[in-house]
C-alpha cells in the first residue's frame, strides 16, 4: 500500500509533537520470534496490508531468510492509534540476534529509547539475550520483557518470565505474554511501549545533530544512511556535513519507512528515518558518525561508536587468479553494506593474490563467503580462520600478526601474545559437566557459576579466542544436544607458548596451511592435519609426500601414492557423447583444484581444520 | 570375412587410418533374462514377447535408412542378441544387406551369451552369414559371476566358445570383466588362463565400473565396496602381459587381438569412420553429425510403427569438435593418433608438457600415443580442455 499525500502531511505535522513518538528495538534469540513480532505490530500499524505481507519483512537479504537470522539493522515507523485516543508514532528499530553482530546491536541501542526483551516460552533465556539485554540496560533504555511463543504446547511462559526477571531485575508480573504467530497479547505490548518507553528527549532549536546508526548501499542511490535526529531538525536540500570526515554533501533526500521509503521534507529531534545524499564511498559516510548542518553546526559531534573490531581474520581467494579484480570489487561492494568487515589485500605463494579479510567472528565470515559466491558468482578458496597475536621481536615494538604465514618462524626468539575472551554460556545443569569439559580441553580458566532458576545455569570462562574460531560452536552444540548457549567479549591479550606449524606438499610449505598451535597441541594437530589431507588430497600423478614441521623438525608424515589408473573402460558408438560429458564433468571438478606447486589441491583442503574434530 | 587388414598388426597406424573410410550399421537386441546390476545399456527383462514386434520395427527402420553403403561391418548388441530367434537376425541381416549392402568379406558379429548359445543356434546364425561371436564369458570364477549377475558356468563358457568353432565362426571374442570386488589376484589370474587357453582370436577385457543409476551404484551408495582401482590397474598389467604371451596384440585399452581379428566395428568408431545405429538407444554418426534414437523399448516401437523417425539429439560434430573428438577417441589406440593439429596443440600446451614429463604422452614419428594407457584420461581431458583456435584459422 502506498500512503498518499494526504497521509504524508499528517506524518509531517505529527513529527511536532515529541511526546508522541516511541524509539525502540526487539532484543531476542534467533528463532525465539523477533521477525515475526515485527511483522505483526507492523500489520497491526497497517504499515503492511495483509494482502502485500510477506512473512518476516524485516529480513530483507536473501541469506537472511533461509538462514532465520536478521543481518542488517534496519528501521520502520509505524503509526499507532493507542487506546488513550491519541495518534503515536513508533520507530522500531531492528536488530541482529547473533553473537558476532554485538557490535551492531549497540549501534541499534543508542537509537532508542526502551527495547523489548522477546524470550522464547519454551527456550528460555539465551547467553546473547541475557548479553544484549546488559548492553540495552547501560545505555539507559527501559526494558520491557516478553515471553513468545505462548501458544506452543511446550511452553512453559512462567520459567521463562522467572529467568528474564533475574536476569534484568523486576517482577515476574510485568512480563507480557504474548504469542507473536497468533497475535495474542500483542495489542498489549503495544500499550506498554507507548506507556512506558519514554519519548524521545532533544530540542528542534539546537544546531542539527543526526546519529548514523546504520546504512546500506544502493545500486542507484548511492550510500542510504538511517539516521536517528539527536538534535535540531534536518531538511530536505539543506547542505549536511558529517562531521568524522568532514565530507559535505546535500541532503538530497530525507524521509521514513514505512516500511517503503517515504520522502519527507523534515525530521525532527527524537526521530528516525533515512537520508540519502548521493555519496557512493561508504567510507566517507560512516556509521557511527554525526550528521550536522553546514550552515549551523553543531560543536560536539554525538558519542559514536568505537570502529568495529575484527576478531577472525581469514584469506579469501579465488579460485581462479583472473577473479581477483571481480572479488576486489564484490568485497568493497559488501563492505559498502558491512563496516564491520575489513579487507587488505594479500599475496599468497600457494594461492596467488587474494584479500586477508578481518570479521566480527565466524558466522560473519561464513555469511560474507557465501554472499560472495552466490551474489557474485566467485569460486573461492578461503583459509582457516586465525585470530590477531601480538608478536615482539627482541629489540622491536609489537607487530600485530593477522595470518600464520607472517608468524615468525619457530626457534626465533619472541614473544608472543594472544587475544583471550570472556565466554558466558546458559546451559541446563545436567549438561553444565560436558560444557566444563569442552573449556578445559581449550585452555579455559572457568569462572563462578551462577543459577537462573533450577533450569538453567550461567557459566563464565575466559579462554583464548584461537580456541575458539575452529570448531566451538559445534563441538557445544553437539555436547548439549543444542541446549547451551553461547555470547562471548574480547578480555584483553595474554602471553602465550605458542608455534607455527608448517604444512609440506612435496616438500614445499604452503604458506595457506601454516597455523599458529599453542606448543603442547602442536603433535595432535600437526597428526590429524596431514591425516586429513592425505583424505582430502586426489591422488596425483606422481608420490605426494604431507609433512607437518615446526620450523626445520618435521613431526608428522604421510604419502600420497600416485595414481594408478585414470581410464574409462569402454568407449563405443553409442557412447562417444555421454563419455565426452562424463569427461568434461570431471574437468570442470578440476577446475575447482587450486595448482599449489605441481599439486592439484581442492578448495576444501584449505578449511580442513575447520571441521570437527573427534 | 576377409581378415582386417590383412595380414597388419591389430596395433598397425595404416589398419587405424584405414577405419576412417569403414561404414558400419550396429543393431540393438535390448532383450535380456535379467538386468546385470553393472549394466547401465537401454535393456529391458522379462519383455521377451516383444521380440517379433521389434524385430518388424527394426526392419521398418531399416527401410526407411537413406541410401548408404556399402557396409563393411556389422554388428548386433544389446541387450542379449543371441536371446532372439536365429530366424529373425537373419531377416534383419538380409533387409539390412539389401537396403545398405554388404561389402565382400565384412565383419558380421553378434554379442551371446554363453548359457543360451547352442550349435544349433550357432549354425544357424553362421548359414545366416554372421562370421564373428563375442561371448560375454566375464570370469571363470562361479563367486565373481554371481556376484556379476551372471547366470552361467565356467563350463558353459568353453562348450559355447566349442561350439562357435565347431558352427564356422571366423572369429570369436570373449568380454571379460575385471576388479570386482569378490574377485582376488589368483581368481584374475586363472580367469585369464582359462580364457586364453581356449584360444580366442579377440579379447575384451573391462574394469568393472559402477555406472550411475545401476543395481551396483546403489548399494555401493549404501556401503557396499566399490572396486579398487589399484587392483583393476594390477589386472591390467597383468591381461597386457598375458595377452602378449599368448600373441594377442593390445590394440585399445581393453582390447587385444590376433593378426587379422581387431574388431572392425569398433576400429571404425575409434578411427571416426561413419556408422549407422537402429534399434532403441542406438547411436548414429554420419556427415559430420551425431544422434541417438529413443531409448525406451515401447517408445521406440510406438514411433516407428506409426511411421515417425526414432532419431533425437542431433549433434554437429564439425570443425573444432570433430578435431578434438578425433584425437580423443584416437588416442585410446595403441596406434595412436596423427598428430594433426589438435594433438599439435596438446603437445605444445602446459597441460600437454606436464603429461610428457610424466611419461604418459609420446610422439612416434608424425602420432601421438598414450605411453601408459591406464592414465588415458589424463590426456583426454587435457584435449577437451584445448582452448578452439580462432575462428579465422578453422577454414
Amino acid at each position: 500500500m502506498g500512503l498518499g499525500p494526504f497521509r504524508l502531511t499528517e506524518v509531517a505535522h505529527s513529527l511536532a509533537s515529541r511526546s508522541l513518538i516511541r524509539n525502540f528495538c526487539i532484543i531476542a534469540h534467533i528463532d525465539h520470534g523477533k521477525s515475526t513480532l515485527a511483522d505483526r505490530l507492523l500489520e497491526s500499524a497497517g504499515a503492511v496490508s495483509q494482502r502485500d505481507m510477506r512473512e518476516q519483512v524485516l529480513d530483507t537479504m536473501d541469506l537472511e531468510r533461509e538462514r532465520g537470522i536478521t543481518i542488517k539493522a534496519q528501521a520502520v515507523r509505524l503509526n499507532y492509534e493507542a487506546s488513550d485516543g491519541r495518534s503515536y508514532v513508533l520507530n522500531l528499530i531492528d536488530t541482529p540476534g547473533h553473537v558476532d553482530f554485538s557490535y551492531e546491536v549497540s549501534r541499534s541501542l543508542a537509537a532508542c529509547e526502551g527495547a523489548v526483551l522477546l524470550v522464547d516460552a519454551n527456550q528460555g533465556v539465551q547467553a546473547q539475550t541475557v548479553a544484549n539485554a546488559y548492553l540495552a540496560v547501560e545505555a539507559g533504555l527501559e526494558i520491557i520483557p516478553v515471553v513468545n511463543k505462548i501458544d506452543l504446547p511446550s511452553a512453559e511462559p512462567e520459567r521463562a518470565a522467572e529467568e528474564l526477571a533475574r536476569v534484568v531485575g523486576g517482577d515476574p508480573a510485568d512480563t507480557v505474554f504474548i504469542s507473536a504467530k497468533t497475535g495474542e497479547g500483542v495489542d498489549e505490548l503495544t500499550e506498554r511501549i507507548v506507556e512506558v518507553i519514554h519519548p524521545p528527549s532533544g530540542e528542534e532549536d539546537l544546531p542539527l545533530s543526526a546519529l548514523i546508526f546504520d546504512s546500506y548501499y544502493d545500486l542507484y542511490r548511492g550510500v542510504v544512511c538511517y539516521v536517528r535526529v539527536v538534535e535540531g531538525s534536518i531538511t530536505a536540500g539543506e547542505r549536511v556535513v558529517f562531521m568524522a570526515t568532514g565530507e559535505k554533501r546535500d541532503a538530497a533526500e530525507i524521509g521514513v519507512l514505512t516500511p517503503g521509503s517515504v520522502p519527507v521534507d523534515t525530521l525532527v529531534a527524537g526521530e528516525v528515518g533515512y537520508l540519502i545524499t548521493g555519496a557512493k564511498e561508504i567510507d566517507r559516510v560512516r556509521v557511527g558518525d554525526t550528521v550536522t548542518s553546514a550552515y549551523r553546526p553543531a560543536v560536539v559531534p554525538l558519542r559514536g561508536y568505537t570502529d568495529p573490531r575484527p576478531m577472525v581474520f581469514a584469506g579469501i581467494f579465488p579460485t581462479d587468479g583472473d577473479d581477483y579484480p571481480r572479488l576486489r570489487e564484490a568485497l568493497e561492494k559488501l563492505q559498502l553494506n558491512d563496516a564491520s568487515l575489513q579487507i587488505a589485500p594479500e599475496f599468497s605463494q600457494a594461492l596467488g593474490f587474494g584479500f586477508r579479510c578481518g570479521f566480527l567472528g565466524l558466522l560473519h565470515m561464513e555469511i560474507v563467503r557465501e554472499r560472495l559466491e552466490r551474489e557474485y558468482d566467485l569460486d573461492l578458496v578461503t583459509t582457516s580462520p586465525s585470530v590477531a597475536y601480538r608478536v615482539t621481536l627482541p629489540g622491536d615494538e609489537p607487530v600485530e600478526v593477522r595470518s600464520p604465514a607472517d608468524f615468525p618462524a619457530a626457534g626465533r626468539e619472541m614473544v608472543v601474545e594472544e587475544p583471550w575472551i570472556k565466554a558466558l554460556v546458559l546451559v541446563p545443569p545436567e549438561h553444565l559437566g560436558a560444557v566444563m569439559e569442552i573449556f578445559t580441553s581449550r585452555r579455559g580458566e572457568l569462572g563462578p557459576l551462577n543459577y537462573l532458576g533450577t533450569e538453567r545455569v550461567e557459566l563464565t570462562c575466559r579462554l583464548p579466542l584461537a580456541e575458539v574460531v575452529f570448531d566451538f560452536y559445534d563441538r557445544l552444540k553437539s555436547k548439549t544436544r543444542g541446549f547451551a548457549s553461547l555470547d562471548y567479549e574480547p578480555d584483553g591479550y595474554q602471553p602465550s607458548d605458542l608455534v607455527k606449524v608448517d604444512l609440506l606438499l612435496n616438500g614445499s610449505a604452503v604458506d595457506a596451511f601454516s597455523a599458529v598451535v599453542h606448543r603442547p597441541q602442536a603433535y595432535a594437530y600437526g597428526k590429524e592435519m596431514v591425516t586429513r589431507l592425505k583424505d582430502l588430497i586426489p591422488r596425483q600423478l606422481f608420490d605426494v609426500p604431507i609433512q607437518a614441521a615446526i620450523g626445520s623438525r618435521v613431526i608428522s608424515r604421510e604419502t600420497i601414492r600416485a595414481k594408478r589408473k585414470d581410464v574409462l573402460a569402454k568407449c563405443y558408438g553409442g557412447d562417444v557423447t555421454r563419455k565426452k560429458k562424463l569427461l568434461a564433468r570431471q574437468k570442470e571438478g578440476k577446475r575447482r583444484m587450486k595448482m599449489v606447486g605441481s599439486v592439484e589441491v581442492p578448495s576444501e583442503a584449505f578449511v580442513a581444520a575447520l571441521r570437527v574434530r573427534d | 570375412m576377409n581378415p582386417s587388414g590383412g595380414l597388419l598388426p591389430p596395433d598397425d597406424p595404416r589398419l587405424a587410418d584405414q577405419a576412417r573410410k569403414w561404414r558400419s550399421a550396429y543393431l540393438h537386441i535390448p532383450f535380456c533374462e535379467e538386468v546385470c546390476p553393472y549394466c547401465d545399456f537401454a535393456v529391458v527383462a522379462g519383455r521377451d514377447q516383444l521380440a517379433s514386434r521389434y524385430g518388424e520395427a527394426l526392419v521398418a527402420e531399416i527401410r526407411s535408412a537413406p541410401v548408404w553403403g556399402p557396409l563393411d561391418a556389422v554388428n548386433f548388441g544389446g541387450g542379449t542378441p543371441s536371446r532372439m530367434a536365429p530366424e529373425l537376425l537373419e531377416k534383419i541381416l538380409q533387409v539390412l544387406s539389401s537396403r545398405l549392402g554388404l561389402r565382400k568379406g565384412a565383419e558380421v558379429s553378434l554379442e551371446a551369451n554363453p548359457e543360451d548359445w547352442t550349435l544349433q543356434k550357432a549354425e544357424s546364425l553362421v548359414a545366416a552369414g554372421f562370421n564373428r561371436v563375442s561371448l560375454g564369458a566375464q570370469s571363470f570364477d562361479a563367486e565373481v559371476l554371481s556376484y556379476l549377475g551372471r547366470r552361467h558356468t565356467p563350463a558353459q563358457i568353453v562348450r559355447a566358445v566349442t561350439a562357435a568353432r565347431k558352427a564356422g565362426f571366423v572369429s570369436v571374442n570373449m568380454d571379460l570383466i575385471m576388479g570386482s570386488p569378490p574377485e582376488s589376484a589368483s581368481s584374475w589370474t586363472e580367469t585369464l588362463q582359462r580364457a586364453l587357453e581356449n584360444n580366442p582370436d579377440h579379447l575384451s577385457t573391462y574394469s568393472l565400473t559402477v555406472e550411475p543409476g545401476t543395481v551396483l551404484w546403489k548399494t555401493v551408495r549404501a556401503g557396499a565396496s566399490p572396486p579398487d582401482s589399484d587392483r583393476q590397474a594390477e589386472c591390467w598389467e597383468e591381461a597386457d602381459r598375458e595377452c602378449a604371451r599368448a600373441g594377442l596384440v593390445r590394440y585399445e585399452v581393453s582390447n587385444a587381438a590376433r593378426p587379422g581379428h581387431p574388431c572392425r566395428y569398433n576400429l571404425s568408431v575409434w578411427g571416426q569412420g561413419e556408422y549407422l545405429g537402429f534399434g532403441n538407444g542406438a547411436h548414429s554418426f554420419r556427415d559430420g553429425r551425431r544422434w541417438e534414437n529413443l531409448r525406451g523399448v515401447e517408445r521406440y516401437l510406438d514411433t516407428v510403427e506409426s511411421g515417425r523417425s526414432p532419431n533425437r539429439r542431433f549433434e554437429s560434430i564439425d570443425g573444432w569438435a570433430a578435431e578434438t573428438e578425433r584425437v580423443l577417441l584416437g588416442i585410446r589406440r595403441r596406434a595412436g593418433v596423427r598428430t594433426g593439429r589438435a594433438g599439435g596443440a596438446l603437445w605444445e600446451s602446459p597441460k600437454g608438457r606436464e603429461l610428457r614429463r610424466a611419461g604418459i604422452l609420446g610422439l612416434h614419428g608424425d602420432r601421438l600415443v598414450v605411453e601408459r594407457p591406464l592414465l588415458t584420461d589424463e590426456v583426454s581431458r587435457a584435449i577437451l580442455t584445448l582452448p578452439p583456435p580462432d575462428s579465422a584459422c578453422l577454414g
